[in-house]
């Protein structure tokens, strides 16, 4: 019995084959639009997230910032800003940090003199603690990273750049890496991994590359290069003053992070109040941001998502009120060879969800074969038109979509809510009908 | 010979925006099982709203209506429609097939809606298939069978559920004279078995099938007499078995021209 209602259903609706599928297309498309748009939101936010994981939950990053160098007038003296190790000292003193750990870096050229083919690179010299390596994750591919032993020497660790581009054809380790600049020289102790590059975060913050990089001792840089950076070029001389370019605070206890950055903002306010040279990052607060973006990005693509399985439905209403029509001596017919009223309901709400239901199907699998084929577009569009395609934003480029879990089951059960809902009216329209008027319906 | 319908002061009213239209004023008769009545009248007699209640598709103004020894003038519509489905046998002009169901799944419409559609019911439906001539038909869409072809799928469909009477609402009105007299031929069978029917048309020659012919006019019945002159003589004469009747497939096997 209860099959034979819904095989009735299908072999109604196998009678306008056509008008089946398109009413079917129409779900099929807000199904898998809803699976899509979430798997795309996903995407986007779990990039973001691990972005800001990179950077250490833990963690907060007081960060030096160059003022803009906006003054014409020729100048001797050197432009003093950043974090000072007597404010670092002050930091470290909070009872809910664990360490510090300072950093300076400066942008210079580095040079192999024992490779005349490579010319002088231009890429970071770091100057750091051992615990550097922690809390940026860097995994050391051969040798050792700077330990505290050697916070005097004259070592260095190299990125895996560096590395392939000075000594394609050697071993780096025990060779050393000339600073012109400087007129130092740093032997190589450890070789790094390769590592991709953190993105920008939170706007204050520009994204880290860590591709060529040389990391070495802080206070052999304090002691071999002091704090004082002179750069000339054709037409201007700058002198610039700073003692750290940054300060990554380790928090005990992540749950301590947002109180403990409060109190490091005071700390440095109470010691010069009216300074605009440092900024604060605090990556579990944009992670907590991160978080809640996420849900609004879900909420955004579900309800455009959600307005196309609306189109579907009234895609569905439109047919059925169309087929309530065409078929009302039929509905008459049943009415009179013993159909109640609740019978011809059913028919035709069975007929709705036998639509709604094979379109969620056909969307679901579509939904799942996504990524896939999200990938296969890329390659396929890099491959047909490779310069309009390196126009996209790398960013764009690099999102892969992620399937949420829950998309499957809300997408399937909203399409099958909205084919009752749009299939109600329809099916109690024809229910209502006389029976008399119905048989005598032309 | 118990009563299959006892009608007694039937009215029924519409109300149309000012006007009351009385369609029938006070209808009295009895339809013994086993009779084959003809109800006729010209178009404003009253003779659809009195098959619309013996239907039970429409409840009387006022009036009883016992079908066998139930009353169901008053009814609910859920329970009109339980009685349409196991009590009454519809036969109409249009033939009124589902045009998505085979002939077999036709013939099963009523028993589905009793609740009753077993391996046996559909046995059952290939017998009356077969016996209304189209035992090798069953799987054919109306669309594929000629027009007295589908009133005999419609007439096996009526009597599927062992109705109290078989109600014919013009019948023959789509078929030719050969394809007529076929049908007739074979309600008159039906009637030969003992089954009651209950005919309304307007066409004499139809009318003179039946054993009683009841006149309607101006919503009264104006005569209600047995049928003297019947051609029923001719047809038991005949001996109408079931050769004729396959002989009349034969012969009815060009498609409907309607």
């Amino acid at each position: 019995m209860f099959f034979r209602t819904w095989i009735l259903g299908i072999k109604s609706l196998l009678l306008h084959p056509m008008r089946s599928a398109l009413t079917v297309l129409g779900i099929m498309i807000g199904v898998f639009s809803v699976i899509a748009l979430l798997a795309i939101g996903e995407g986007v936010s779990i990039k973001a997230q691990q972005d800001i994981e990179a950077l250490g939950a833990e963690n907060i990053i007081v960060r030096s910032i160059e003022p803009p160098n906006d003054s014409i007038e020729f100048s001797f003296s050197a432009r003093e800003f950043g974090i000072s190790r007597a404010e670092m000292e002050q930091i470290r003193v909070i009872p809910t940090i664990a360490q510090v750990i300072p950093v300076r870096e400066l942008r210079l050229q580095f040079q192999y003199t024992g490779n005349a083919l490579a010319e002088p690179r231009l890429g970071r010299l770091v100057g750091c603690t051992p615990e550097y390596q922690g809390i940026n994750r860097l995994e050391v591919d051969r040798g050792h990273f700077l330990t505290h032993p050697e916070k005097q020497a004259t070592v260095c660790v190299i990125s895996a750049e560096l590395a392939k581009y000075f000594f394609p054809y050697e071993d780096p380790l025990g060779k050393e890496i000339f600073v012109p600049a400087k007129k130092n020289r740093f032997s190589i102790v450890g070789v790094l991994k390769e590592k991709t590059a953190t993105g920008a975060v939170g706007g204050s913050f520009s994204g880290q590359d860590f591709a060529n990089d040389v990391y070495i001792p802080i206070e052999t840089m304090r002691r071999l290069m002091g704090d004082l950076e002179e750069k000339r070029s054709a037409g201007s001389f700058e002198r610039k003053k700073f003692e750290l370019s940054q300060v990554t605070c380790k928090v005990k206890d992540v749950k301590d992070v947002p109180k403990t950055a409060k109190i490091i903002e005071s700390t440095l306010r109470r010691m010069s109040p009216d300074r605009e040279d440092y900024g604060i990052i605090v990556p579990f607060e944009l992670l907590e941001q991160a978080r809640s973006t996420r849900i609004m990005i879900q909420l955004i693509f579900g309800l455009v998502a959600a307005v196309s399985l609306v189109v579907g439905g009234i895609g569905i209403m439109n047919i059925m009120l169309a087929t309530v029509t065409e078929r009302t001596r039929e509905i008459g017919v049943r009415r009179a060879l013993g159909a109640c009223r609740r019978d011809i309901t059913r028919q035709f709400l069975i007929e709705t969800i036998v639509l709604s239901v094979v379109g969620g199907c056909i969307g679901m699998a579509l939904g799942v074969a996504f990524p896939v084929s999200a990938e296969g577009s890329k390659v396929l569009a890099d491959w047909l038109a490779p310069e309009y395609y390196e126009r996209i934003p790398t960013y764009f480029r690099e999102v892969v979509p992620v399937l949420v879990p829950w998309s499957f089951p809300l997408a399937f059960g909203i399409s099958v809510v909205v084919g009752v809902i749009f299939g109600l009216y329809p099916a109690m329209r024809a229910a209502q009908m006389d029976p008399i008027e119905a048989l005598r319906h032309e | 010979m118990g009563k299959a319908v006892e009608i007694r002061d039937l009215t029924k009213h519409y109300v149309l925006k000012s006007e009351t239209v009385k369609a029938l004023r006070g209808v009295s008769f009895d339809v013994p099982q086993g009779d084959y009545v003809a109800i006729m009248g010209p178009s404003g007699s009253g003779k659809s709203t009195l098959l619309n209640l013996l239907g039970c598709l429409d409840r009387p103004t006022s009036g009883s209506y016992m079908l066998g020894d139930e009353n169901v003038a008053q009814m609910t519509d859920d329970d009109l429609s339980a009685v349409r489905a196991s009590r009454i046998g519809f036969v109409f002009q249009s033939y009124n097939l589902i045009p998505q169901l085979t002939v077999v799944e036709n013939i099963e419409v009523p028993l589905y809606y009793m609740g009753k559609l077993d391996s046996r019911a559909k046995e059952r439906c290939c017998m009356l298939a077969s016996m209304v001539g189209l035992g090798d038909r069953l799987d054919h869409r109306p669309t594929q069978l000629s027009g007295g072809q589908q009133q005999r799928v419609a007439i096996a469909r009526s009597i599927v559920n062992d109705p109290e009477f078989i109600l014919a609402d013009e019948a023959t009105g789509n078929l030719d004279s050969v394809t007529t007299e076929e049908i007739l031929q074979l309600f008159e069978r039906l009637n030969g078995e003992g089954r009651t029917i209950i005919m309304v048309t307007h066409e004499d020659e139809v009318a003179e099938h039946a054993k009683r012919v009841i006149r309607l006019r101006d919503g009264h019945i104006v005569s209600d007499e047995r049928n003297t002159d019947r051609v029923i003589a001719k047809s038991s004469a005949e001996n109408v078995a079931t050769e004729d009747v396959e002989s009349a497939v034969e012969r009815s096997e060009s498609p409907a021209t309607n």
